[in-house]
């Protein structure tokens, strides 16, 4: 390589390296900042240096607790019925399926619906208990339908969610199944393995990295889940669903308590660092391979 | 070879898929129908599947309501302007550590990755300051700003596992000949990266079309795009299923046309490299 290369390269690595460092560094050392102040918008003029109050006061707060349980149950069951099920229809779409990439589109269809627009059409078409279509079928069958924003909320929104993360799963699993080697699916075969056992000996362990991917990124993304709850439940009835995300817009947009809000903005950073901290080990062992 | 498949099992396999696959896709199709009925029909029960009095009365009340075209443009401006300055910002720094890598390199791009875990949440609140005091609220520019360097990290990365594909060894052919960065960047180069730079625009507009954390905290009318114009109907006026199915079935049709051409690069791309 020679040194106009070296130089040309640096300074053309210059001006994204130098964008994101001030985009993370600058509004993230004023959240710290404003996460040591008693600082309302609503009383511009009355900032004072308070220390670590705000966090007390973030995390002894009951709701604290509440949108904490909230934001693990949201994570978990949309991360457990994305997985199982995208695995499923992972193995399914691998089998001889005439018509399959219609059905592919049919399948992935819902990652590019944008988040206001599920919502909302789950919310009014599907979900409304009397004139949804899942009321209308409940009745048919003769059960009383559920009023689910009011009685399963969180449920409601957990199956919003993972209606909208299970393309992403069954797309990744499928991508790493159709680049398993067919002829050792097919030597098992000849040896007699049953499907089962050719399903956890040979699949599953070739699935396991996949699968960590997808856990890993749909955590990140899910432990900020917010237009889901803004536009349907406002994060209700109570704090029936408020998440960590919604919790810190609430104190910040709408109580207008910036200390607050601040505190509960490096909560949610350091629990999404946790998370990054092994996503960037298993892409990083992918750099060297 | 392909595996021998018993002509049984290939049946049960394309049934179930299609059932699978139709229930999936169910919601948008509701979506669809409805857009097209009159709002009493979207109400009614029993539902009606085909049978109903085909209308295009919701489409035309949707424009009529809320000037829907003033948020779709909005949507082009904020989505593509996003897109395609981080691209001008990242094509250079990928193409640097693609073909000129340094001992940092590595550690440069994890790093970018990193930042792109950082919960924006987290920096909500002096995002909203910032922009409150230097009158970006509610402005396209302040919109393209915040997702262009929320999705930069993406768009660095997408292209950076293109380049890396590209053999060097045509690079160096190219400088045996004389021929000087700049020329080798514009005759050598390029043509090669089109198909990964069409494939991260590609995905980079679809993620930007559909933000909906930023957009709805710092855009509330002027510039506001379409995941915002949609949420305003979630306060309900009177029968409204139509014309949201209209509203939002306006919203999702160029983007769910793009999302299908790039589903590969989708795997690439939010999976930073990690699957293909």
């Amino acid at each position: 390589m020679t040194e106009e290369t070296r130089r040309v390269g640096r300074l053309s690595l210059t001006p994204a390296v130098a964008l994101l460092f001030v985009w993370m560094i600058v509004p993230l050392g004023m959240t710290i900042y404003f996460s040591t102040l008693h600082y309302s918008l609503l009383n511009p003029g009355t900032e004072s240096f308070v220390g670590l109050e705000n966090y007390y006061y973030f995390l002894a707060d009951p709701a604290f607790l509440a949108s904490m349980r909230n934001t693990l149950v949201l994570v978990g069951s949309v991360l457990a019925i994305t997985i199982v099920l995208g695995t499923l229809v992972a193995l399914l779409l691998d089998e001889a399926v005439v018509g399959r990439s219609i059905v592919r589109l049919m399948v992935i269809a819902p990652f590019f619906v944008m988040p206001t627009v599920s919502a909302l059409v789950w919310k009014n078409l599907l979900m409304h208990p009397v004139s949804g279509l899942f009321a209308y079928i409940a009745t048919s069958l003769g059960l009383t339908p559920i009023d689910w924003f009011a009685d399963a909320p969180l449920l409601a929104i957990i199956l919003i969610v993972s209606w909208q993360w299970l393309p992403f799963a069954t797309l990744i699993l499928l991508t790493a199944l159709q680049s398993l080697d067919e002829e050792q699916k097919e030597a098992a075969e000849m040896d007699g393995a049953r499907a089962i056992s050719t399903f956890f000996y040979i699949t599953l362990p070739h699935l396991a990295r996949p699968i960590t991917v997808v856990v890993l990124i749909e955590t990140i993304f899910l432990l900020t889940v917010f237009a889901e709850i803004f536009v349907t439940t406002g994060g209700g009835p109570g704090l029936a669903t408020t998440n960590i995300a919604f919790l810190v817009y609430l104190q910040a947009l709408i109580q207008f308590d910036v200390g607050t809000a601040s505190a509960g903005g490096l909560v949610a950073v350091v629990i999404a660092n946790i998370v990054a901290f092994f996503l960037v080990r298993v892409v990083g062992r992918n750099l060297d391979a | 070879m392909a595996r021998r498949t018993s002509s049984t099992r290939k049946w049960v396999a394309t049934l179930a898929a299609w059932i699978v696959g139709l229930v999936i896709f169910f919601p948008i199709l509701w979506m669809v129908l409805a857009s097209f009925k009159t709002e009493l029909e979207a109400f009614s029960i029993p539902p009606s599947f085909v049978f109903f009095h085909w209308t295009l009365e919701n489409y035309a009340a949707v424009q009529g309501r809320s000037d829907y075209v003033h948020h779709a443009v909005n949507s082009i401006i904020i989505a593509g302007g996003s897109t395609l300055i981080a691209l001008l910002i990242a094509i250079p720094a990928a193409w640097s550590m693609a073909f000129a890598p340094s001992r940092w390199t590595r550690d440069i791009l994890l790093w970018m990755l990193s930042t792109k875990m950082m919960p924006p949440v987290g920096v909500l609140v002096p995002i909203y300051l910032l922009y409150r005091t230097f009158g970006l609220l509610d402005t396209r520019s302040g919109l393209i700003l915040v997702l262009c360097l929320g999705n930069l990290p993406i768009v660095v990365w997408m292209l950076f596992t293109y380049f890396k594909e590209i053999p060097k060894d045509i690079l160096e052919a190219a400088r045996m000949d004389g021929a000087t960065i700049g020329r080798e960047l514009v005759y050598v180069l390029m043509p090669m990266a089109v198909p990964g730079i069409a494939s991260t625009l590609l995905l980079n507009v679809i993620l930007a079309w559909n933000e909906a954390f930023w957009t709805l905290n710092l855009s509330t009318s002027e510039a506001a795009p379409l995941t915002v114009f949609i949420a305003s109907y979630s306060s309900p006026e009177g029968l409204f299923w139509a014309k949201l199915s209209a509203a939002s079935t306006l919203a999702i049709a160029p983007i769910l046309v793009l999302g299908w051409f790039s589903q590969r690069q989708l795997v690439r791309g939010l999976t930073f490299g990690a699957v293909k």
